[in-house]
């Protein structure tokens, strides 16, 4: 299948396996099954938490075109439904196979086992059960109604704890690594763990352990919410990407160069974007601009990954037709582009002044979070489960269906959804047209949106069968026999016939 | 970029960056900002609101109104706050320095709040609105608020004082009335105590007032 390497800079820095020897593929054997219960736990947990999440979003999504169904209870109000959720969406299913994605990512480009996985296994349970009592503190009306921040006080010193285990753990992977060279994807990884204990501690003590004085509680606020996807969900999306891209179609990441120059450029601007939130907003305007300035930055990070992945990508697109892996993957690193060009556009005064406060916010939002980051997860799981497993993919057909239901799911709701808010702020802008009729202008568009939001659960029910079923074959009756000893070189999980 | 030592080294250093200009800076701009002092007439502003409001801005918070409605009021000439009578005058840091914790929103899926007490200052909109949105706002998509309400039977000194005036549709069936709870009381407060149309040095009401 892939051709043995030639050794060269390039391919000593790409996570393809330069060295095909049997000892090779034994160890990464070794490795894999080392992290299999562990991520296992991960991806489970986390894929029932997006089923739970599918389930709150669409009914939030129905109640905002029909705001009576459902309305009799306190806990069952819009408020409080689409709350829960935004926080089952980001810090039960994207945080948790994140976790699950990095830990086997790390562990393999740093060629050591995971060791003592009790310890992560424990740091699973805590941020389930600190995240279940989080979820039903919102719907019971605890939450501190801070924006992405909304779990109460008594959930998340668990879900910290259970961070601090797995930022620690991972470290501790990484210093003890057996591989020299550090492939671009361990940079992103390390950024991470590093990067998000700082901002949930700093936001968690500024916001809801003693509060800072008025408007600074704003700004805090959108340092914070704004750099959990930039500074955690977005290096985690791009170290899959980095990894899975070459490592499917077998070749080199195209620049090293361009790797480097997209890591330092996103460290550098990212994390100073959040106030781009607050445009308009009761501020000074030093604020506003640098965060605006940049946004604009962003560009370079962003373009330099987007050239880097093409020209990788490029004479290998026919390989999108055999492997799921490579489908998600791609279209989370598209998906990455545009949704960063279109938030560099949303962060600018002109853009802003209409779009802010409308769906097309809520679009952008889902363009990040969903078309980039959770089909790059489900792309990395396709890879990843049957080689902690042994076991192929049950379903050919039941992966076609997620695909297509979650792309195409997607598309339909963000691109719509974009040009229906785009509507609703020029309605808003123009003081003679009555509210009342602005919320007319929305309708069609939210109902469009739930049946997009059928689409996407049509999908996320799919995956989560074949998931199930591919561990039925694992620990049923069924056992297969055979080794997975080439699976680690097998360069796509096929799809097709 | 094979120096792990170097790699931490930069992750650490790029964070600090906007730690210390997005959250020590602000901090040090506007952590300390004090109420305003009128110096003609000694009025200050802003003030705490008082408890049956502070009681119904925790309810506010905890129903999650903020996500649909904002309270900030852009400049004059971005976005047509002004213009809509979301406010006479753009808001400003100072006008929340008591509010914990802020709920500037990001969503304006139903209008603006910041000044809802002094477009609506009576009581008998906010419960009728609140009840059934339907009833003053045909079309919103706000969701009723029922369960802040309850639906008696009407005693022997006939209706309650503060029975809603429902007709139609809307009305509970005869020798009935629905009456708000202390929960309604309480937000109704709160929603009535939002107005912000106070001169202060950094953002005076215009001129024509």
């Amino acid at each position: 299948m892939s051709s043995p390497a030639t050794p060269g800079v390039l391919a000593a820095l790409s996570p393809r396996d330069a060295d095909t020897s049997a000892d090779r593929r034994a160890e990464l054997a070794e490795i894999d099954a080392s992290t299999s219960g562990t991520v296992l736990l991960f991806f489970l947990a986390g894929m029932v938490w997006l089923l739970i999440g599918t389930v709150f979003a669409l009914l939030a999504s129905y109640k905002l075109h029909a705001p009576e169904f459902l309305a009799g209870e306190a806990w069952l109000t819009f408020g409080r439904i689409r709350t829960a959720h935004l926080n089952a969406v980001i810090f039960g299913f994207s945080a948790e196979v994140a976790v699950g994605v990095m830990l086997w990512l790390m562990c393999r480009l740093c060629r050591v086992p995971l060791m003592a996985q009790s310890v992560i296994n424990a740091a699973a349970l805590f941020w389930n059960v600190g995240l279940t009592l989080g979820i039903v503190g919102i719907l019971k009306g605890d939450t501190t109604g801070v924006e992405y921040l909304e779990m109460p006080k008594y959930a998340t010193p668990i879900l910290f704890v259970a961070f601090a285990l797995i930022a620690v753990w991972t470290i501790v992977i990484f210093r003890f690594r057996r591989e020299k060279h550090l492939y671009v994807s361990q940079w992103y990884l390390l950024a991470a763990v590093l990067w998000f204990p700082w901002l949930y501690s700093t936001a968690q003590i500024l916001l809801v352990l003693e509060p800072a004085r008025g408007t600074v509680q704003a700004a805090v606020n959108w340092w914070f919410g704004h750099n959990v996807l930039g500074l955690w969900f977005t290096p985690i999306g791009l170290a899959a990407i980095y990894y899975f891209l070459p490592k499917v179609i077998g070749r080199p990441i195209h620049s090293y160069y361009l790797s480097v120059l997209g890591f330092w450029t996103l460290a550098l601007f990212y994390n100073w974007n959040g106030f781009h939130h607050l445009v308009g907003g009761p501020f000074p305007a030093w604020m506003i601009t640098i965060s605006i300035v940049a946004s604009v930055m962003m560009i370079i990070p962003v373009v330099s990954t987007a050239i880097n992945h093409h020209f990788t990508m490029v004479g290998h697109f026919g390989k999108l037709k055999y492997s799921p892996t490579l489908r998600f993957i791609v279209f989370g690193a598209v998906s990455y582009t545009v949704s960063s060009l279109q938030g560099v556009a949303s962060s600018v005064r002109w853009f802003s002044e209409v779009a802010h406060f409308t769906h097309h916010t809520v679009a952008h939002a889902h363009w990040g979070m969903y078309a980039f980051f959770t089909m790059t997860m489900f792309g990395s799981m396709y890879y990843i489960l049957p080689r902690i497993t042994q076991r192929e993919w049950p379903s050919e057909r039941l992966i076609s269906i997620h695909f297509w239901c979650t792309a195409l799911g997607i598309i339909l709701y963000v691109a719509p959804l974009s040009w229906g808010g785009w509507l609703q702020g020029k309605a808003m802008l123009d003081a003679t047209v009555p509210f009342l009729d602005v919320v007319k202008i929305t309708l069609p568009w939210l109902k469009l949106r739930t049946l997009t939001g059928l689409l996407l659960a049509v999908g996320h029910v799919a995956f989560f069968v074949n998931l199930v079923w591919i561990l039925a074959r694992r620990f049923g009756p069924y056992r297969q026999p055979e080794p997975m000893i080439l699976a680690g070189v097998t360069p796509a999980t096929p799809a097709g016939k | 970029m094979n120096y792990g030592p170097l790699l931490f080294l930069g992750i650490l250093l790029t964070l600090a960056g906007s730690w210390f200009g997005l959250v020590l800076v602000p901090n040090q701009q506007l952590g300390a900002l004090q109420p305003s002092v009128n110096t003609n007439t000694g009025a200050i502003y802003p003030q705490p609101i008082p408890g049956e409001a502070a009681q119904g801005r925790e309810l506010y918070r905890s129903l999650g109104c903020n996500y649909c409605h904002t309270q900030q009021v852009r400049p004059d000439g971005f976005g047509s706050d002004i213009q809509r009578g979301w406010g006479k005058r753009r808001s400003v840091a100072r006008d929340y320095i008591y509010q914990k914790p802020v709920m500037l929103g990001s969503s304006r899926t139903g209008p603006d709040l910041t000044n809802i007490g002094e477009r609506q200052p009576g009581y008998d909109w906010h419960y009728t609105h609140l009840f059934n949105p339907q009833i003053t706002s045909k079309g919103s998509i706000m969701p009723p608020h029922a369960f802040l309400f309850k639906t008696q039977k009407i005693g022997f000194d006939g209706p309650s004082t503060n029975a809603l005036k429902l007709t139609g549709e809307f009305a509970p069936p005869a020798g009935w009335e629905v009456v708000p709870t202390a929960e309604a009381t309480q937000l109704v407060e709160y929603l009535r105590s939002l107005r912000s149309s106070v001169d202060i040095p950094e953002a005076p009401l215009p001129k024509s007032e």
